[in-house]
């Protein structure tokens, strides 16, 4: 039975691996910073000492399979101990691991001085996405996954970045010294950019610390490490490493594109656009869990279409939209969208899949909904 | 006592021979039959995790979902775990355990005979528990078999009051097996076996249950703290109410370390005595042998946080453990070495479980080299929690823990059965299962280096063509294990009859009684020289 199975599979597989596109990689990347490099170095060392131990184990090994071996006649000796190969082979291995452990401690000593960096960067995981603040320069946007849905479901061709694309980038100046600080907004994920050699887990509640310094400018993607609920696979990271000068230009770029939304925010908004601009949204934001269709995947996410909520109390509506439910995976949106976009959204979920209240939630009426809470705020 | 002799004689008239239908498995107190219950309890949920094994490798085929949807397949990553790690393995070594440490030390049965009925017969209400999760509303367990809090609490299925629930059961399960183990072997010993004569199965079953009798209690507490956080308002793993999500990692892998010798010091055992039998050659380094597996023990209460070295510890903690996880790489040296030095000058034959104890060395000690790089902390930020790490402990797994039951299977069939097994089948077997294992587990090192995150059921494109690869490897390593449940069905019922000792090169008090093993042996204690 297994036989028959191989056949076909394997003669499957050898036409398939000759058509492949994609590269077989077999080992870990160099990477782009000193400390990758060193932690690549510190890899192929110990490989290379697991390969030599194995050599002359299995060496060993095959060589009495191959010589000791009843049918050719051999006799059994008869020593069964011996303290002065036994002591040997215990302080000889002691030796390699203790010549090992001085390089890998250097490097980690390396990796945990996060001192005299240029640039602060708050990284916080999400269910299912990452967000950014650059705490000096006063920047703060979430980084969603823009592969499409259809081609993980393989209605579509997959694209050459297939799982590994955002839409907003994580962009960083190379020969910086830039520190992560790292925290999650509702359970443990991990950050992690090979090329980088930075792996560190954001726990809700608490600040990790991380930092790199990148030497080459480019694209470097990385993904979630930690398991983190039913999307755990969708969430990649894109860090976009330029010249500081393009940095800057960059931050400049991003604050005018913040005075654009505020500005959108003012203006008056038809039916029609917030229908249209919501859709946009609820797809990138809403329908991992609430699904396309609105139908939801209960218990754990509701559906929203015919709820109570998305066709009752409009100010109920967006009071849950704004500040999420404690306790649940229903997030505050209310600094991850703009009032455009929330008001587009929530207007949206009110008119969608035969919700048809007909209401339009202007984004005035959500910044007052905002605005209130900034005044009580100060009050206090 | 005279009295008392008399009375059970009147109530049974035929002591040495077992009940007849449901209730000799039902009631049965004979070491025996117990051992025989945990061992098709574990070839059960072997065969049941294997399948939800299959389904995650069918899902991974190719990129893109095809089969199930995510939340589905993080349901199969636990259940597969928790099945294989509490119902396969852990289960199958404590059915070696029944059957073979009372003939091995020349005791009549275990020395708590009626607990041992009990610490079988909660198993199956405890997976049945587990498994009915599946059907639950919200689906079974999905955050892992390490289940880290909050996602395990906060962020929770339903369903995970009954996982606590079967977890404790398993729990008492595993403390009761371990507690007989113990007594039956400190006390019960036949005249003149000293402690350094003990077979070294018995010796490694006896360290590993004093691992259970620590740990599991351990693992009991931490479920019990979760059910608190979820149902009583305690704040022990939530940030917002004071606690702290690492301290449930700490205590997690306080038990889960520890764990990991539980599911590989009695597979130690069992290759120790198989090497020696096919080399026709005493064991090299016996008295080394114990104290390896000694270290092993104590260290392995002082390395947990490797699990957790992407978690934020200190620098100095984070040395500590990379320094003491690599200690550990001495004793484990110490003992491939004795095997492979018993090897060396032997008169080797290669019959199904001697096959099977040389994959498990070779294949064991890579995975051993695995451990090695893992331990190295600055390195292991870039394997933690790729398939780097699966590749590790599945070959530490596979072909290690569940290659020795099989060889010890395979090994003490004769004993138990009366019958040689299918030589020819087994050994088939057994190459299905090596091309297989490794053509699933080696690619994932090359798709973890390449960065491929553990527990997604999608990835990108430069994964591909490894886990195509790994997928029709474990197809192959799955199917052939049929050929394992029907060699051991065939031989239960028919075969050649055995010899008392079943292998030319046997040593031991086992191979001293009839083959079958009488329903009742050493009624009266052998004298051990």
């Amino acid at each position: 039975m297994g036989m028959i199975r191989i056949i076909p599979l394997s003669c499957a597989l050898i036409l398939l691996s000759a058509s492949a596109q994609a590269e077989w990689t077999l080992n870990l990347t160099p990477g782009v910073t000193e400390v990758s490099r060193s932690v690549y170095d510190l890899h192929m060392t110990i490989f290379w000492i697991c390969v030599a131990i194995g050599c002359v184990v299995f060496g060993v090994m095959f060589w009495s399979i191959f010589h000791h071996r009843k049918s050719r006649g051999a006799k059994a000796h008869h020593f069964h101990e011996h303290t002065a190969v036994e002591v040997m082979w215990t302080l000889i291995p002691l030796g390699i691991l203790v010549a090992m452990a001085v390089p890998a401690t250097a490097t980690l000593v390396d990796m945990y001085d996060p001192r005299d960096a240029k640039l602060d960067v708050q990284v916080t995981g999400y269910q299912w996405k990452w967000r950014y603040q650059y705490l000096d320069q006063e920047l703060d946007f979430f980084s969603n996954l823009t592969t499409p849905r259809e081609q993980i479901s393989n209605t579509e061709n997959k694209g050459e970045h297939y799982l590994l694309e955002v839409d907003r980038h994580l962009v960083l100046p190379t020969d910086t010294k830039i520190r992560f600080l790292l925290t999650a907004n509702d359970v443990i994920h991990s950050w992690w950019v090979p090329a980088l050699a930075v792996k560190k887990d954001a726990i809700p509640g608490f600040i990790n610390e991380a930092w790199t310094q990148i030497d080459e400018p480019g694209l470097y993607r990385g993904q979630c490490a930690e398991l983190c609920g039913k999307d755990h696979g969708f969430m990649p990271i894109v860090v976009e490493a330029v010249p500081p000068d393009q940095f800057e230009q960059w931050v400049a770029g991003m604050k005018a594109e913040k005075q654009a939304q505020q500005q959108a925010s003012e203006r008056t908004w038809t039916l029609d656009e917030l229908m249209a601009q919501g859709e946009q949204v609820y797809l990138s934001s809403c329908a991992a869990c609430h699904q396309a269709n609105g139908a939801g995947l209960p218990p754990a996410f509701p559906a929203l279409k015919g709820s109570a909520i998305a066709v009752g109390d409009v100010q109920a509506h967006i009071d849950i939209v704004l500040h999420g439910k404690p306790g649940t995976a229903m997030q505050a949106f209310a600094e991850q969208l703009s009032p455009a976009e929330l008001a587009a959204v929530i207007t949206y979920e009110r008119n969608a899949w035969g919700n048809s209240t007909g209401e339009a939630v202007s984004p005035a009426q959500v910044s007052r909904v905002l605005a209130g809470e900034g005044a009580a705020e100060e009050g206090m | 006592m005279s009295t008392l002799d008399t009375a059970t004689d009147d109530i049974g008239h035929d002591h040495h021979g077992p009940a007849s239908g449901i209730g000799r498995w039902l009631f049965t107190t004979n070491h025996k039959d117990i051992g025989s219950l945990y061992l098709w309890f574990s070839l059960l949920m072997f065969l049941t995790g294997g399948v939800m094994a299959l389904m995650i490798r069918a899902e991974l085929f190719q990129p893109g979902l095809q089969l199930v949807e995510p939340g589905f397949f993080n349901q199969m990553t636990t259940m597969h775990g928790l099945i294989m790690v509490f119902g396969a393995v852990m289960p199958a070594f404590v059915g070696l355990a029944n059957w073979m440490i009372p003939m091995m030390i020349g005791a009549p049965d275990m020395a708590l005979p009626r607990m041992n009925n009990w610490s079988f017969w909660i198993l199956p209400f405890a997976f049945a528990i587990l498994i009915s999760t599946l059907l639950m509303e919200g689906g079974a367990p999905n955050f892992g078999w390490t289940f880290y809090a909050p996602l395990s609490t906060t962020y929770a299925p339903p369903s995970v009051t009954y996982f606590i629930f079967a977890i404790h059961i398993m729990g008492m399960s595993s403390i009761m097996g371990a507690i007989n183990i113990i007594a039956t072997i400190l006390n019960m010993r036949a005249p003149g076996m000293t402690m350094m004569k003990l077979p070294m199965f018995v010796w490694s079953w006896l360290i590993t249950a004093f691992l259970l009798i620590a740990v599991m209690p351990v693992l009991a507490g931490v479920v019990t703290m979760m059910l608190m956080d979820i149902h009583f308002g305690t704040s022990f793993f939530n940030a917002a109410g004071g606690g702290d999500p690492v301290l449930f990692q700490h205590v997690f892998w306080f038990f889960g370390h520890p764990e990991v010798y539980i599911m590989i010091l009695p597979a130690f055992g069992i290759i120790s005595h198989i090497i020696p039998t096919f080399s026709r050659k005493r064991l090299f380094g016996y008295a080394s042998m114990v104290y390896a597996m000694a270290s092993i023990a104590i260290l392995s209460f002082l390395v947990w946080a490797h699990h957790m070295f992407t978690v934020g510890l200190p620098l100095v903690g984070e040395l500590f453990f990379m320094f003491a996880t690599m200690l550990i790489a001495v004793p484990t040296g110490v003992k491939v070495f004795n095997w492979v030095t018993t090897m060396f000058r032997g008169s080797l034959t290669f019959e199904t479980p001697m096959l099977f104890a040389i994959a498990f060395v070779v294949l064991f000690t890579i995975g051993g080299f695995s451990g090695l790089m893992l331990a190295i902390a600055p390195v292991d930020f870039q394997y933690h929690d790729t398939y780097f790490v699966v590749a590790h402990f599945h070959y530490v797994l596979v072909p290690g823990a569940i290659f020795a039951i099989m060889a010890g299977v395979y090994y003490w069939l004769p004993k138990w059965t009366g019958h040689q097994l299918n030589e020819r089948m087994g050994r088939l077997h057994f190459w299905l299962s090596f091309i297989g294992v490794n053509i699933t587990f080696f690619p994932m090192h090359f798709i973890g280096l390449a960065g491929m995150p553990r527990r997604i059921p999608d990835y990108a494109l430069q994964f591909a063509d490894f886990n195509m690869v790994a997928s029709i490897g474990a197809f192959i390593f799955g199917f052939s294990q049929l050929l394992f449940v029907w060699n051991v069905i065939q031989t239960v019922r028919h075969g050649e009859k055995a010899q008392a000792r079943a292998w030319e090169g046997a040593e031991g008090l086992e191979w001293e009684v009839a083959s079958p093993a009488p329903y009742h042996t050493f009624a009266t204690p052998p004298r051990v020289d």
